[in-house]
């Protein structure tokens, strides 16, 4: 990753956290389209409060991109904040 | 289907086009810079560019195609909301920031960084030019499909207004007006379309969706060999049969007309010579008429469709359910059965015969994948890869869309850039959610039009009274003025930035450049109109997935692999776009979906899938791979020179 590397220490570690995050929910789609191919039958049944697996888990993928990107913002401010000392902003 | 002129509708629409023309004068009128033209100077606010995202993405695909699709193949029209919204996750996690801190009016810029090669330029921006263009076509054509119905003007009347009105705006203040209109009609239709759904949970379901809806005739016949000999009723008359596939369609006089009625044999006792014909509705064009159901357009013998055949609450068939929660709303339709519209051709007498019956489906098999995609029953080794590869294109592809990439500049910081793709997820994630909500809604409640699925959600607000109608018509049509606008700017920022400016090294001052700029967006804007007159009654939503294979093939990998890999180089690049583009393409028109539009035998298609990407995606990567090992020397010393 040299591109990344002559980057500043805080640019490099968001780019980290960026990527171990799109893994993450790559994973969790590939899941579901992995179900969808292999076992389709399972998406028919039913979870909780007569919403089957394909509701949830199309659901879930909308709301896990939500809260991974609060997660990743809150992260990503705070290395900003650091790495600017407490200095004014991140703004390079 | 007839659509009655709505003038509130025309007087909303009227409105927003008057606010926008206004807002892009008004820009228009200070001082211009490159800057301003192509990025808005980066000064818009982070929270302004997070809902003009939204007002760039949710296109009129998303808004009228997926409603459209999820009302009538179910949950397989929600996999478009899905994918479309995974999509996003790359672009917050991987591209947005770096496009930001390399980049400065186009996606090339940022490629570019570290090689100042025109070659890159050159082929970045015909990338951009393509899927543009891929992606301009379905607006523009669902442009002239929403005026017909709306406002009573043909086709090309509502392209070209589509088409002007957006070239006013991009030539007055490019990416600054085109950010207002964008940050206008994604809050308005992300307003209006919670508004709808609210109605929609609150009026819950009926057996009978409307007042006036259709009552479905079926009348027992007697049937010997498969011929209908008899009957029942002395007032019809049986006519002719026909048989295609599995089914069986039988041509019915009843009071002067004549309609083609399905036959539904007796299911305990196929040989008893007894069954049942159902009520259908049926389109037959000959040489000089086209009759519905039996009578011309005008007698108003067609009529919308859609409806329950049981609601099921808890376990208890009830006749209507009263409000419902949203998720009282979606198990109520999966343990509940639904009567869907199939459509049937076949020729008979030598006009061409459209029949829509009906079909009895379970809730539970609407609300999983299925109908549309064939994944389950009758499912085939390619028919799975299509479905794997389509996935895949909508997760790879939003993050390589040229028209978003260029909103990346208009904001100050990479910080800026991060946030407004948040809160884009969001809304659009929201928006995505309330389309099932929309469609299911739409599926049942007798509003459907068995011609065109992509009415579906302006029809379903119909029946909560004009106002919210005219919303969400005068809406559908601002989707897609702040679509297209997007995709002109980025057209013309590939022409007037990439290609005249750092390809050529023609353009010399600042304001020269702001003029090829509006030069292009113009010439780009001509030939979207006439691209959409030309190509209409094509199919809207199958054009946008298009652009999602390209843009995915072409784009991304390059985007990805110089982030992250340090051995690309300049050369790598320019094959990897290359042969995404020209491989993604290539298979499109090899494809089944295009052998059908040749007038040959899908099954013969030399390419087996209808997307591309699961083969295009992995070899633009490869090839930006191998031709990177080969070119090392090369790279090495671009390496030595980067900051």
């Amino acid at each position: 990753m040299s591109s990344a590397q002559e980057l500043p220490s805080e640019d490099r570690a968001k780019a980290r956290l960026g990527l171990i995050m799109f893994g993450l929910y790559a994973l969790v789609y590939a899941g579901f389209v992995l179900i969808n191919t292999v076992a389709p039958k399972l998406m028919g049944a039913i979870l909780f409060a007569g919403l089957n697996l394909a509701v949830v888990y199309g659901v879930f993928l909308i709301l896990l991109a939500i809260v991974l990107g609060l997660i990743y913002s809150q992260a990503a401010s705070r290395m900003e904040t650091r790495s600017a000392g407490g200095a004014e902003g991140a703004v390079k | 289907m007839i659509y009655g002129v709505e003038p509130a509708a025309i007087i909303i629409f009227v409105g927003f086009v008057v606010l926008v023309l206004g807002i892009s004068f008004y820009l228009g009128r200070r001082a211009q810079t490159a800057s301003s033209y192509f990025a808005a100077e980066g000064k818009i606010h982070w929270a302004v560019n997070g809902v003009a995202f939204a007002g760039d993405y949710l296109s009129a695909a998303s808004f009228l195609g997926i409603a459209g699709m999820i009302a009538t193949a179910g949950y397989d029209g929600f996999l478009y909301s899905i994918g479309f919204l995974a999509g996003w996750v790359v672009a917050l996690f991987v591209v947005a920031e770096p496009m930001k801190r390399l980049g400065k009016y186009t996606f090339s810029d940022a490629l570019d960084s570290a090689f100042q090669s025109r070659k890159i330029r050159l082929a970045a921006a015909i990338s951009t030019l393509v899927v543009s263009i891929c992606y301009l076509i379905p607006q523009m054509v669902g442009a002239g499909a929403l005026v017909t119905p709306l406002l009573g003007l043909p086709h090309y009347a509502g392209v070209i207004i589509v088409g002007t009105i957006v070239i006013l705006i991009v030539s007055t203040a490019g990416m600054t007006s085109t950010t207002y209109v964008q940050f206008i009609k994604g809050g308005l239709l992300i307003i209006f379309s919670f508004v709808l759904v609210v109605f929609v949970l609150v009026r819950g379901f009926g057996e009978k969706p409307t007042d006036d809806y259709h009552e479905f005739a079926s009348i027992p016949v007697d049937v010997s060999a498969g011929q209908v000999t008899g009957i029942s009723s002395a007032r019809y008359h049986v006519i002719d049969q026909v048989t295609t596939g599995d089914d069986t369609f039988v041509l019915i006089e009843h009071g002067g007309l004549q309609n083609w009625w399905h036959l539904q044999p007796d299911s305990d006792q196929p040989d008893s010579g007894r069954a049942t014909v159902e009520e259908a509705l049926s389109i037959v064009k000959t040489d000089d008429a086209v009759l519905y159901n039996g009578a011309p357009k005008e007698s108003g013998e067609f009529y919308s469709v859609g409806h329950f055949d049981r609601i099921v609450v808890d376990g208890q068939e009830v006749e209507s359910t009263g409000p419902l929660g949203p998720s009282a709303f979606l198990s109520t339709v999966e343990q509940s059965d639904i009567v869907l519209f199939p459509k049937a051709s076949f020729e008979h007498n030598g006009a061409e015969v459209s029949v829509w019956y009906q079909e009895v489906m379970p809730g539970n098999r609407v609300m999983r994948p299925g109908l549309k995609f064939q994944v389950d029953e009758g499912a085939t080794v390619a028919s799975k890869l299509n479905f794997v590869s389509l996935m895949l294109a909508l997760f790879l592809g939003t993050s390589a869309l040229p028209h978003i990439l260029i909103r990346y500049y208009t904001v100050s910081s990479p910080k800026a850039a991060r946030r407004s793709t948040i809160l884009a997820i969001t809304l659009i994630g929201f928006f995505y959610v309330l389309t099932l909500f929309m469609g299911l809604g739409a599926m049942v409640s007798g509003i459907m039009d068995v011609e065109s699925s992509n009415m579906a959600a302006p029809l379903l607000a119909r029946l909560f009274g004009v106002t919210l109608f005219a919303f969400i018509s005068a809406i559908a049509f601002a989707t897609v003025l702040g679509t297209v606008s997007g995709l002109i700017v980025a057209a013309s920022g590939a022409i007037a930035h990439d290609i005249i400016d750092n390809v050529l090294q023609k353009s010399t001052s600042d304001a020269a450049k702001v003029t090829a700029g509006k030069i292009a967006a113009a010439v780009v804007g001509v030939i979207a109109i006439l691209l959409g007159i030309a190509l209409k009654g094509m199919n809207v939503g199958f054009l946008v997935g298009l652009a999602f294979a390209v843009a995915a093939s072409a784009n991304l990998p390059s985007i990805m692999m110089v982030l992250f890999w340090k051995r690309t180089t300049s050369e790598g690049i320019v094959a990897s776009i290359s042969v995404g583009m020209i491989s993604s393409l290539g298979l499109i028109l090899l494809s089944p979906s295009f052998f059908e539009r040749y007038g040959l035998d899908p099954a013969q298609a030399i390419f087996p899938l209808d997307n591309p990407g699961i083969v295009s995606i992995p070899l633009s990567f490869a090839v930006l791979i191998v031709v990177s090992l080969l070119t090392k020397g090369v790279a090495n010393q671009v390496a030595a020179t980067r900051k």
